[in-house]
């Protein structure tokens, strides 16, 4: 199957042979067709460039170190990258005249996981085509519902519309406005776990995250989480980068992780896309998106750098923390 | 470590965060005027309420700490004009995410207490320890090696 569509690849080549940038931020093929990772091309490896159904990353977090360096990049971004890039701008930490936003169509990306729950295995390739998955794989064609195979981001899509770009590669598949993709809430798991008892969400949490083995692989990936210095790099912090020796840690360290991102996640997904142990850790991120949605008004991070975050103001009108205990006991 | 269960009344460990300017004072004024709280109350004075970062919170619990209070000057009485509003949200966000960890909420509060509170003080500590006390130990944010 194709790996890049014409027109995406033909337009970073005019853009690099025009002059208006030296590189581009896309995917390059890894062993297999599922594993694509992020990479940067010139001018002479545009042809191992790829963008399809399996490309999920975000590459905002790239352009933070890739701005700063000479010359001008263009980036692939994705509507949901788009919101990360927007935020990050908000932060100064991208040098906006050095990177060239090129905005690219996105239908959903496959998690070739999730399709080999399924029995469909030896994949060689995948398209999506509507509400269905076309699967090439060695034991021939299978096909399967969308649903059943997408990331569990795609799934609560914030909408296909680019919230920042300089060209987009098909203006025609853009939408007027940014639609969730299911008409379902985003919040449906957090209300579920609100609803359980106290007992039973501290029995789900431990289960979920004493699998954590501190990879940290959802702090690397997460856009937001970009400093320079971690605090959990601090030997002194208390918790160690090394991998977990009681429960405590996981805890604190996933905790602490959600209140840093707290107003300034976007919802991109990324860091349960990447846990190799399968922690919903959205859950975390989603929880605190929820809780400054009901109490100090409706706020998404990313849609626009003019908005006051919602942890750096405050109004005098604000709840009591009290109203954490007043919310019914459960 | 033996210890004899039978004749060891619990007590709590209580960490309070307090801003130096209202409720520190407010805690002297409470010693001043005679006023009583209980001994397990262990008060960390911080320059302003908006000075307690979640992880303080996260590592009292940690080094065995069974309840978090954290005390400061009244909305709109804050030494640097703002710091409490500040606290506020985070402290709010912060005490929900908690208690979606299934962490009880009583174990943390914030009080607002000005310097001339000392019987606020006074009465805000006993009743927390008494709220403790009744919930007994710490034992879903712990970690074992930093206790005896």
């Amino acid at each position: 199957m194709q790996r890049i569509n014409d027109d995406v690849l033909n337009k970073c080549r005019d853009l690099i042979e025009n002059g208006t940038c030296d590189r581009v931020l896309a995917w390059e093929e890894g062993e297999f067709c599922y594993d694509v990772t992020p990479a940067v091309f010139t001018g002479d490896t545009l042809g191992k460039m790829i963008y399809d159904d399996f490309c999920a990353a975000n590459q905002s977090k790239y352009l933070i170190d890739e701005s700063h360096k000479e010359g001008r990049i263009a980036a692939l971004l994705k509507p949901c990258d788009t919101y990360s890039f927007n935020q990050l701008l908000k932060e100064n930490r991208i040098k906006r005249e050095n990177v060239y936003v090129l905005g690219v169509p996105c239908d959903g990306k496959i998690d070739a996981e999730k399709a080999r729950g399924l029995g469909i295995k030896g994949i060689l390739g995948a398209e999506i085509d509507g509400d269905t998955v076309a699967f090439e794989t060695i034991y021939g064609k299978k096909t399967c519902s969308k649903k059943d195979v997408l990331h569990e981001k795609c799934l609560s899509c914030k909408g296909k519309k680019h919230m920042i770009f300089d060209e987009l590669t098909d203006p025609e598949k853009e939408p007027e406005t940014a639609v969730p993709e299911n008409g379902t809430s985003r919040f449906d798991g957090v209300s579920k776990l609100e609803n359980m008892t106290a007992e039973e969400r501290f029995r789900f949490w431990r289960g979920e995250l004493s699998r954590c083995i501190r990879c940290n692989a959802c702090r690397n990936v997460c856009p937001a989480c970009s400093c320079r210095q971690c605090v959990f790099d601090n030997p002194a912090s208390g918790v160690s980068s090394k991998a977990n020796t009681n429960d405590f840690e996981e805890n604190l360290y996933h905790i602490i992780r959600a209140f840093h991102v707290a107003g300034r996640c976007t919802d991109c997904g990324e860091c349960t896309r990447v846990c190799p142990e399968n922690i919903p850790l959205h859950l975390l991120n989603r929880k605190f998106i929820k809780d400054i949605n009901e109490l100090y008004g409706e706020y998404q991070a990313g849609y626009d750098t003019a908005l006051d975050a919602p942890l750096t103001s405050y109004t005098k009108q604000d709840a009591e923390p009290g109203i954490v205990h007043e919310r019914g006991v459960r | 470590m033996q210890v004899n269960d039978t004749n060891k009344e619990f007590r709590p460990l209580i960490v309070a965060f307090c801003c130096n300017w209202c409720s520190y004072a407010g805690a002297d004024l409470a010693g001043s005027s005679r006023l009583s709280y209980p001994a397990d109350v262990k008060i960390i004075r911080v320059p302003c309420s908006c000075r307690v970062n979640p992880m303080f919170i996260l590592r009292a619990f940690q080094r065995g700490a069974d309840g978090v209070i954290i005390a400061g000057c009244h909305p709109g009485d804050c030494h640097y004009t703002s710091g409490n509003y500040f606290a506020r949200r985070r402290m709010t966000l912060l005490f929900s995410m908690l208690d979606y960890l299934g962490i009880e909420r009583e174990r943390t509060r914030v009080e607002w207490i000005s310097a001339a509170e000392g019987a606020k003080f006074s009465a805000t500590m006993n009743e927390f320890a008494e709220t403790i006390s009744r919930l007994g130990e710490n034992r879903r944010l712990e970690d074992l090696r930093c206790k005896e």
